[in-house]
């Protein structure tokens, strides 16, 4: 699923997902129909519009293959959203066979296919943001495993790592100031430590710490986990 | 108090922490963020898998809840055959009346409380006031809240807004000594004061942090001693509990005690924990004579019955307070009732009934980041309640719900319509041709722009991507129509 934020702003993103899941030799299949998991709608409150989108969605990816979303956000939203909007409905049953056969990428990578190690090489310091999403989710972790295993490559730590971005979907439109506080507050934990990029494993985040940091005039690299694995094969000369 | 406007862009509780004064924030922010720090280290120091004992003790009481009627019953019993009496209030008023009646019966004009959230949400001693009976709160912070005629701004630590300056002209104004903003002399003026309180007073009046069903023990926690002072010298005692505060066995206080102390203020027992029997007996020479447990509902069972009830599982320890990043920008004033914070956000617009609409923008207060989850003692999925939340205020029309938040109707006939949404996402290139000045007519677009920037529209360069990789290469990926 390539998301839609991908679609719009972070085409990069999802092309590395496909080339990393090329190199670990998956068949990609991208179903052309795709739009969005309907997540807008469902946190805004609005589900019977969520769930016009769920629909659509659970109709496109119909079938058996494993459903893998660079994107922690998304991922939560199939697994617990979509049975949460869908309850009581008559058709709620197409939910549960659709979640259980959808990833998070990096979770997909190493508990999935059971990848624990990553080729190639990525000489930086790298603030990595743990996306809310992901809480009780074995993402982070995996994102974590296959990132430290990286030649050359180092994660920073930095304070209140537990905390929000402060985007939230439609959050950070209803609530300008708190959202900007929060992400502010992000940033400036991020940046603490003089990291050489700052990566997340949702664009969400991304976009949100990349607004605040592009109105600010931080030129700090911003990359998806997808990228930086993209990105060290490519410097290993393995891709 | 803020009024929320008919039809404003932004959220009722955000407009309220713009005007925060940055000094309390500051107070608000530093001390949830020590909280919560303390939390961490008392529970993971204290037990291998803490997040095993927040699980069970959530098991525990979603069983009480889901029994809760058999349990209250059992409690009652016990109860009257330890000597109280048992009232039972279906909401806010009727429990005032209740406790006006025992208070008048007595000839009570003279009363101590400790804190109790229940009493808050009653608004119990503005009623006590009106009726002439002096009722003084004695738990410092909301002692000081009392004086100030404020509210409590946390449901653990009610000054939390409040540094020692603030305090310490209150003192002044009140008589109890000249300006002095040292902590020790704060303390013990107050002390000295409140206990002049404690022996004139003909009634104490508490809450319940819990009440065991198997024994109908009542247990009360604080960290000053001063509900123990209530006690002591009154000849009546007062217990105003609500009806999810039952726990089934006296042995599963052990595991509520542990993560009630650790969840709030990360010690491992509050410095005072008191376990009531009943009244004093024969044989005792000191103690009320009279104990009087009212039950109150206020709610509670429309809430048992709705699709949110794990939020009555709530142990009051402030933890989702802390922790959440809203709160700490927002403080306890921003959400407008007695319950603050994330547990506030369900449960303020629950306790409203059909006043729902009016609170219905709580739920909104929230990125949904999961942390409350994370922390809540009682393992309550907040997040899901508040979505749950969310549908209910939008299926009821709240406006006050709807303030900021675009309108999902047209986007998601788009985003269930695939060829108009690939037509869309090729044309949205347009809007990076557009001044973002020009985007301000729309106010989802302002409320981003005002302080952060739009990336580079690049709709559809994905697809293309895929499109002309797929054409040269004779591997897959391939698009599938």
């Amino acid at each position: 699923m390539g998301t839609c934020l991908c679609d719009a702003f972070f085409d990069d993103v999802a092309r590395a997902t496909v080339e990393v899941l090329d190199y670990l030799g998956c068949d990609v299949r991208f179903p052309e129909a795709q739009t969005c998991c309907g997540q807008p709608a469902f946190n805004g409150g609005d589900w019977k519009a969520a769930r016009k989108v769920i629909r659509h969605t659970v109709k496109t990816f119909d079938g058996e293959l494993p459903i893998v979303i660079p994107s922690g956000s998304c991922a939560h939203m199939v697994h617990h959203g979509f049975s949460l909007a869908m309850e009581g409905q008559d058709d709620a049953d197409c939910v549960g066979p659709f979640s259980e056969r959808t990833w998070e990428l990096t979770d997909y990578i190493v508990n999935g296919l059971g990848v624990k190690e990553w080729q190639g090489k990525f000489p930086a310091r790298i603030a990595l943001h743990r996306s809310c999403h992901t809480r009780g989710s074995r993402t982070i972790d995996s994102a974590k495993i296959l990132l430290s295993s990286i030649d050359g490559l180092e994660l920073v730590e930095f304070g209140e790592q537990e905390q929000c971005c402060g985007f939230g979907g439609t959050f950070s439109v209803a609530f300008p100031n708190i959202s900007t506080r929060m992400g502010q507050l992000k940033c400036s934990h991020l940046l603490a430590d003089k990291p050489d990029m700052l990566a997340a494993v949702d664009m969400a985040c991304m976009l949100h710490l990349g607004g605040i940091l592009d109105r600010e005039g931080h030129d700090v690299p911003r990359l998806h986990v997808a990228q930086i694995l993209r990105d060290a094969l490519k410097k290993g000369g393995l891709l | 108090m803020i009024k929320v406007d008919k039809y404003p862009t932004v959220q009722a509780v955000d407009e309220f922490a713009r005007e925060l004064p940055e000094e309390v924030r500051q107070s608000v922010y530093s001390a949830s963020k020590i909280k919560t720090e303390k939390r961490v280290d008392a529970l993971w120091r204290d037990f291998p898998d803490p997040d095993a004992n927040r699980r069970l003790a959530g098991e525990i009481k979603q069983h009480t809840l889901e029994h809760l009627g058999d349990y209250l019953v059992a409690a009652e019993a016990r109860l009257k055959a330890n000597g109280a009496e048992v009232h039972w209030a279906t909401d806010g008023d009727a429990c005032n009346r209740i406790i006006g009646e025992i208070l008048r019966a007595n000839q009570c004009s003279r009363v101590v409380k400790s804190k109790s959230m229940a009493t808050e949400e009653i608004e119990l001693v503005p009623f006590l006031e009106k009726q002439g009976i002096e009722a003084i709160e004695t738990d410092l912070g909301e002692y000081i809240v009392q004086i100030d005629g404020d509210h409590p701004s946390h449901i653990v630590t009610p000054i939390i807004h409040k540094n020692r300056r603030d305090i310490a002209r209150s003192f002044e104004r009140e008589g109890l000594g000249e300006y002095n903003d040292d902590p020790a002399v704060i303390t013990m003026r107050a002390r000295k004061f409140l206990r002049g309180k404690y022996l004139q007073a003909d009634a104490g009046i508490t809450g319940a942090n819990f009440i065991s069903a198997e024994s109908g023990r009542i247990v009360l926690v604080t960290n000053e001693g001063n509900s123990r002072f209530c006690l002591a010298a009154p000849k009546i005692h007062i217990a105003v509990v609500g009806i999810e505060k039952l726990v089934p066995r006296d042995k599963d206080l052990s595991l509520f005690l542990s993560l009630l102390a650790r969840s709030a203020t990360g010690q491992c027992l509050s410095v005072y924990t008191e376990f009531i029997n009943g009244p004093r007996m024969a044989e005792q020479q000191h103690g009320p004579e009279q104990m009087h447990v009212v039950f109150l509902d206020n709610r509670r069972s429309e809430v048992l019955a709705s699709n949110c009830r794990e939020i009555l599982r709530c142990i009051r320890c402030g933890a989702c307070l802390n922790v959440c990043p809203v709160y700490r920008q927002a403080s306890g004033h921003g959400y407008r009732e007695v319950y603050s914070g994330p547990v506030g956000a369900v449960l303020s617009p629950l306790l409203h009934g059909k006043k729902f609409p009016q609170l219905a923008d709580l739920p909104k207060a929230s990125s949904l980041c999961g942390a409350c989850n994370d922390v809540c003692p009682v393992n309550i999925p907040i997040p899901t309640l508040l979505l749950r939340l969310r549908d209910k205020a939008k299926t009821e029309g709240s406006p006050a719900a709807a303030a900021g938040t675009p309108p999902m109707g047209a986007w998601s006939i788009l985003a269930s319509s695939p060829g108009t949404w690939k037509v869309a996402l090729q044309a949205g290139k347009v809007m990076n041709l557009i001044p973002h000045s020009f985007l301000k007519i729309n106010p989802a677009a302002r409320a981003w722009t005002g302080s952060r920037d739009l990336p580079a529209f690049r709709g559809g360069a994905f697809r293309k991507w895929l499109k002309d990789r797929n054409k040269t290469a004779n591997n897959p990926p391939q698009a599938q129509q």
